[in-house]
């Protein structure tokens, strides 16, 4: 079974965000990891590729030289990894995930994985755009996966509960939290992933027209958040502290009680 | 010449979901300031009370697209029929709640129509003639406003972030002759959980536990909390990651982001990552005996206390109020 797993590289959690000259959000030094979300997906792969005895190949678009997440999912056990490189052009969802799907289109694959959310934009988008663009259908947020005979049946979220989707292959599917326990890297596999070279694809290389890739959404203005405040903490006796915080609260919101 | 703001119904078991009325009476000030007409778009299988109640909150035109192959939401049913009603009508924008299945079905039309999506939006503006959509990013801790240059823009809506208000009109009725397509997702089972607690992400009130809770037995004293307050109950990723709660509880940055109007903080330490899925909270409360936790730096009230003693006075102080109002 051919597996290919979308991945990319997102601000660690921790990083303090500032923004650059021209009013972006600043990326320069700041510590990136892969997506949380991305890693389920990686390892969901594993899985498959360890059951099927398959093959995993690993795409991101991204700077050439950011490839700390390609390589931490070869260290996972990954076969292949490619870095789709888009150079200057601006890029959004759409334009990511049309140049993905041609990269994947010239692929052979049958079940895509992708994370269903990336934990810095949190657009939730790009892996279901690049099944659109496949034409082939996409399940979302998947707690579960079993394959069988050229099919595959998913649980995913749904508001207050689960349901279970059944879909022929191939086929895009995003991993929620919960879907499994993504791995630590093997020695042996860190060794592997440093001297195994990351496949590089130039835009140019592609076959895209301009207009093909251009991006829809145009940012207008980034703004810090104003760190919310620490707020009054009621010392009192517990009795006494709690009537003072409800009359607070009261005050500040309406709470139907 | 592009016409109309659509909002997407999503609705289940005869209900429409509260952000969908949200996201009407937001939108109904947008149409008011551009001269544009409101539309609601309902997929499914349709009856009086829904139409009723979307005329609650200012539409102009009701779009109806029925078969009962769409009683059912299955992400290829919905994107065909709204591709090609979009298609047809050439709307200006359609809006979406940021629900699971709003988020699933926003990026397959958006691709499908090769425009752009803004998602989890938490402001609408008029610039320059121009929709312009604020969204929170990096975990909360800054936001982008953005437009799209094609049409229609595609925007996903945070709920419990505008007011429901509102201002009856009576819609005209479109319907639509609805060719679902080929549907290739096949829903095997459904499981829901009864709970007659608000959705989450809908909760005016939440009642989050953390490590501190110390068991999933003592979540019992969130829920008799929430219950009083009309709220939903949920668990920072620490409970969840003890077991102590099912992951569909989790609030945070692998969890739920959720914005109610009272968000109460129990034994939480309040890690960033917990902040992702909160920060747009109204007022946050917190109770934790750790007077350095984190939590305390966010929270607009704090109490340093034992939540075990806590909490059920609290329970007790808006059962008092209750009784007396």
């Amino acid at each position: 079974m051919k597996i290919i797993v979308l991945a990319k590289q997102t601000f660690d959690t921790e990083a303090k965000l500032s923004l650059d000259n021209n009013g972006k959000i600043d990326g320069q030094g700041v510590k990136l990891i892969m997506n949380p979300y991305d890693e389920f997906a990686v390892e969901e792969g594993l899985r498959i590729k360890e059951k099927t005895n398959g093959e995993v190949t690993v795409i991101s678009v991204d700077k050439e030289q950011d490839q700390d997440a390609l390589r931490q999912a070869i260290a996972m056990g990954a076969d292949e990894a490619v870095m789709v490189v888009p150079g200057d052009v601006e890029l959004d969802e759409y334009a990511t995930a049309t140049i993905l799907a041609k990269v994947i289109s010239k692929m052979e694959y049958d079940i895509i994985l992708g994370g269903f959310r990336a934990i810095d934009d949190g657009s939730c988008q790009v892996a279901g755009r690049v099944a659109e663009s496949l034409n082939i259908p996409v399940v979302n947020m998947i707690t579960e996966i079993k394959i069988e005979n050229g099919k595959a049946q998913a649980t995913r979220d749904i508001e207050g509960g689960s349901e279970v989707i059944e879909v022929k292959l191939p086929a895009v599917f995003t991993a929620q939290k919960g879907l499994n326990e993504p791995r630590y890297p093997s020695m042996k596999g860190i060794m592997k992933a440093r001297k195994k070279p990351v496949k590089i694809i130039r835009l140019g290389e592609l076959g895209l027209v301009e207009d093909q890739i251009a991006a829809k959404v145009k940012p207008v203005s980034y703004t810090l958040a104003e760190p919310r405040k620490a707020g009054q903490v009621i010392q009192d006796e517990p009795a006494k502290a709690v009537s003072q915080a409800v009359k607070l609260i009261l005050e500040k919101v309406k709470v139907v009680v | 010449m592009t016409k109309g703001i659509w909002v997407f119904v999503e609705h289940r078991e005869n209900l429409i979901k509260k952000v969908v009325f949200e996201t009407l009476s937001e939108a109904r000030k947008i149409a008011d300031q551009i001269e544009d007409e409101l539309c609601a778009v309902l997929i499914g299988k349709s009856n009086d009370s829904l139409v009723e109640s979307l005329s609650e909150y200012g539409v102009d035109k009701i779009y109806l697209a029925e078969n009962d192959v769409l009683k059912t939401y299955t992400t290829d049913g919905f994107t065909n029929v709204m591709s090609d009603l979009i298609r047809k009508y050439e709307p200006r924008a359609l809006l979406i709640g940021c629900t699971i299945n709003g988020r699933d079905l926003a990026a397959q039309v958006a691709q499908r129509l090769a425009t752009g999506l803004l998602t989890d939006c938490t402001g609408i503006e008029v610039i320059d003639s121009q929709l312009v959509f604020t969204r929170p990013i990096y975990a909360g801790k800054a936001t982008v406003k953005a437009s799209c240059k094609t049409n229609p823009v595609i925007a996903t809506i945070r709920p419990n972030t505008f007011a429901a208000v509102q201002n009856k009109k009576d819609p005209k009725i479109v319907k639509t002759v609805t060719d679902c397509g080929n549907i290739r997702q096949v829903v095997i089972d459904a499981v829901r959980q009864v709970s007659q607690r608000p959705e989450l992400t809908e909760a005016n009130v939440v009642v989050t536990g953390g490590r501190g809770i110390k068991g999933p037995e003592n979540f019992k004293l969130l829920e008799e909390l929430a219950d009083v307050l009309g709220g939903a109950v949920g668990a920072s990723r620490a409970s969840v990651d003890a077991g102590w709660a099912p992951h569909s509880m989790q609030v945070g940055q692998t969890g739920k982001t959720v914005s109610p109007t009272l968000y109460i903080a129990c034994g939480v330490s309040g890690a960033i990552q917990h902040f992702a899925g909160m920060s747009s909270s109204k007022c946050i409360f917190a109770i934790n005996n750790d007077p350095e936790a984190n939590i305390f730096k966010i929270a607009d009230y704090g109490i340093v206390g034992d939540l075990f003693e806590v909490v059920p006075l609290l329970t007790e102080e808006f059962k008092k109020l209750k009784a007396s109002s």
